[in-house]
């Protein structure tokens, strides 16, 4: 028997993403998250009936690499205009891609709104601790001590506050079917964020409400850091202030009784 | 339905005419002079197969307008003055996506907090795009419960048409006031053509995307011909109520409710003999420049009249600029006139030309 006789595949790109090279810079996690939500489209077989909200900040082309029919939101806005997507169109999957100024800053109302109001929608949300399309600037799950663009001297609790997590508040709120944070500095990791995206489509799916990921990421180019060392942050850094885990699963009990 | 005439309110009207012209999402959130709308639709919206949602704010009901006028439904939100502030944002974004929508706009006076009587001083922000880059509305404004019930109607259909956020500018006096209306089915079949680019999922075809940023070069400059391209094809639909204009020495142009009460007052003053006539624009936008300009080249005189401190009379005088100049006469918002008090300055005007 030739064992080179036939080929056999073992690694693609998912049929969800483009072919097209992303605008994103070397190292950086959105690419990764990009992916991601790419894979779980395909394998959840529903890229046909999906409905995409960018969002504004670096991930704002995220259109030009996930297929689908896609919305641009403004600044803050794609939960809200999410909301507006899915009442028109309820039988779609709809679902929003936010980084930390986006979601947590400029639109947090919106967020929290949506996600009280248990909208049938899923969220993405980049956790990078900046604004990174702007330059770097101060986000509110910028780091105590974190030096950005607008906190030369680190971000101090007394004057700008702790960072905001985003995961803990979501879980207070009973729309929300499922909200986690994950991380995407490893291959365990990122196995974990996958599972974890593809449990905030399906409890959109199973109408059950909100579906929410948080996933710790790095901006090398404004933190000023190697790819490699970006990442080291993350595991270093972001994970003792923005503990991992499963923050509200309205499906856990359903699991146990099974 | 059936054509019926009932006695409602403005508000009312406006809530009626969304559901009888095929409005299946709804998002507002409260603010006087305008309840009654958001009130009736969280009725009428469900049981008419509708979404009816109460947002956490304009900005939110805005953004939750934008996404459901990129599917290709029929949706709307109202609001007063405040509201519309908040309602910017979306506004230009719908505008440079070219989302069709409509925004009813029952104002009150200004600036801030204002008050909750009626104004007509949101003309500016209305009729020249309250946002930043350039966006313009197509802008209808109503005087009557009728013209509320009819022109609510009609804005899904231009909005379609131009694929434009279409602006009903009414105020609390349009509001609140009520009488009797026919509701009527839509005069024409709706037909929205929105299969060629709303969105839907992908299904079998081409990925759809509306978005409103373009960042390759020379790209925003094609956008933007684009839009004053449209723009311009919506100056193909002005529209006026001309009341004895013809033999008309004075020619008074007044909006809205007060082109109603200027319109009694160029009655009273008919009756006791004077020529005059009333000219009321049923849309801002497009500004029915031409037909003033005609009235204009017959050697007709003007007195603009407007609840603000002059707004409309820009249009005019910019519309008759090559044959006459337009006088003008304000009252504040906040002071409600009757068809006498606007005699006077109706009659001081004839008096001056004497
Ligand atoms: C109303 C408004 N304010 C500010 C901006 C500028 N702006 C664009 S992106 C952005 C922040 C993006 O940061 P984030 O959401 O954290 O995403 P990242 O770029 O880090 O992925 C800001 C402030 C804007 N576009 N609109
Ligand atoms: S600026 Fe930062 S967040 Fe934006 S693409 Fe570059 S690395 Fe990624």
């Amino acid at each position: 028997m030739n064992l080179h006789s036939e080929e056999r595949l073992v690694f693609a790109a998912p049929s969800t993403l483009t072919d097209r090279q992303t605008h994103y810079c070397p190292g950086c996690h959105h690419g990764i998250a990009t992916r991601l939500v790419a894979e779980v489209l395909e394998e959840l077989g529903c890229i046909r009936q999906t409905i995409g909200v960018a969002s504004v900040g670096c991930s704002v082309f995220t259109y030009n690499y996930i297929l689908g029919d896609w919305v641009e939101a403004a600044h803050g806005r794609a939960c809200a205009t999410a909301t507006g997507v899915k009442r028109a169109r309820p039988d779609c999957t709809v679902f929003t891609y936010q980084g930390d100024g986006d979601l947590a800053a400029i639109g947090l109302n919106e967020s929290l709104q949506a996600a009280n109001r248990g909208e049938r929608i899923t969220v993405i949300f980049i956790n990078n601790t900046l604004y990174g399309m702007t330059g770097g600037q101060m986000a509110p799950t910028s780091l105590i001590g974190q030096k950005t663009t607008t906190s030369p001297a680190g971000r101090s609790f007394r004057k700008e506050g702790a960072p905001i997590k985003m995961c803990e508040l979501l879980a207070q709120l009973e729309g929300v079917a499922y909200a986690a944070r994950c991380a995407l500095d490893s291959v365990a990791h990122v196995n974990a964020a996958k599972r974890a995206i593809r449990k905030a489509f399906e409890v959109q799916h199973r109408d059950l409400g909100f579906g929410f990921v948080e996933l710790l990421s790095g901006c090398p180019t404004n933190l000023h850091m190697t790819p490699l060392e970006a990442n080291r942050r993350i595991s270093e850094a972001l994970i003792p202030c923005f503990p991992l885990g499963v923050y509200r699963d309205v499906t856990a009990t359903e699991k146990a009784g099974a | 339905m059936k054509s019926e005439r009932i006695l409602i309110k403005g508000n009312e009207a406006v809530a009626y005419a969304a559901i009888e012209a095929g409005c299946k999402c709804f998002f507002g959130y409260p603010i006087t002079p305008q309840n009654e709308i958001p009130e009736l639709l969280s009725k009428l919206m469900p049981e008419n197969g509708g979404e009816f949602v109460q947002a956490e704010s304009e900005v939110g009901a805005a953004n939750m307008l934008l996404g459901a006028g990129a599917c290709g439904v029929r949706a709307m939100t109202s609001t007063s003055g405040p509201g519309i502030d908040l309602m910017q944002e979306a506004i230009s974004y719908m505008v440079g996506s070219q989302i069709p929508c409509v925004i009813v706009n029952m104002s009150r006076g200004g600036p801030g907090l204002g008050s909750i009587d009626a104004s007509q001083a949101d003309y500016y922000q209305a009729t020249r795009g309250g946002a930043h880059g350039a966006g313009r509305t197509f802008v209808l404004a109503p005087s009557t419960c009728q013209e509320c019930y009819d022109m609510v109607q009609e804005a899904f259909d231009i909005a379609f048409r131009y694929r434009t956020p279409v602006l009903v500018l009414g105020d609390a006096i349009t509001g609140q006031i009520k009488e009797p209306v026919l509701c009527h089915p839509p005069v024409h079949v709706p037909d929205d053509k929105a299969g060629s680019w709303c969105l839907q999922g992908m299904g079998d075809r081409a990925p759809r995307l509306l978005k409103s940023v373009y960042l390759d070069d020379g790209a925003l400059a094609s956008h933007n011909e684009l839009l004053e391209a449209k723009y311009k094809a919506m100056q193909a639909d002005p529209r006026a109520e001309c009341l004895d204009t013809d033999d008309a020495e004075l020619v008074v142009a007044a909006f809205g409710s007060i082109g109603r009460i200027a319109r009694s007052a160029v009655q009273l003053a008919r009756a006791s003999g004077h020529r005059v006539g009333l000219f009321r624009p049923q849309t801002l936008f497009p500004f029915p420049a031409r037909e003033l300009e005609r009235l204009a080249a017959e050697g007709k005189r003007f007195l603009v009249i407007e609840q603000n401190a002059g707004q409309m009379v820009d249009d005019v005088r910019l519309a008759i600029r090559h044959h006459a100049d337009a006088d003008f006469f304000g009252v504040m918002p906040g002071i409600f006139v009757d068809a006498d008090d606007l005699l006077t300055p109706i009659l001081n005007c004839m008096r001056d030309a004497q």
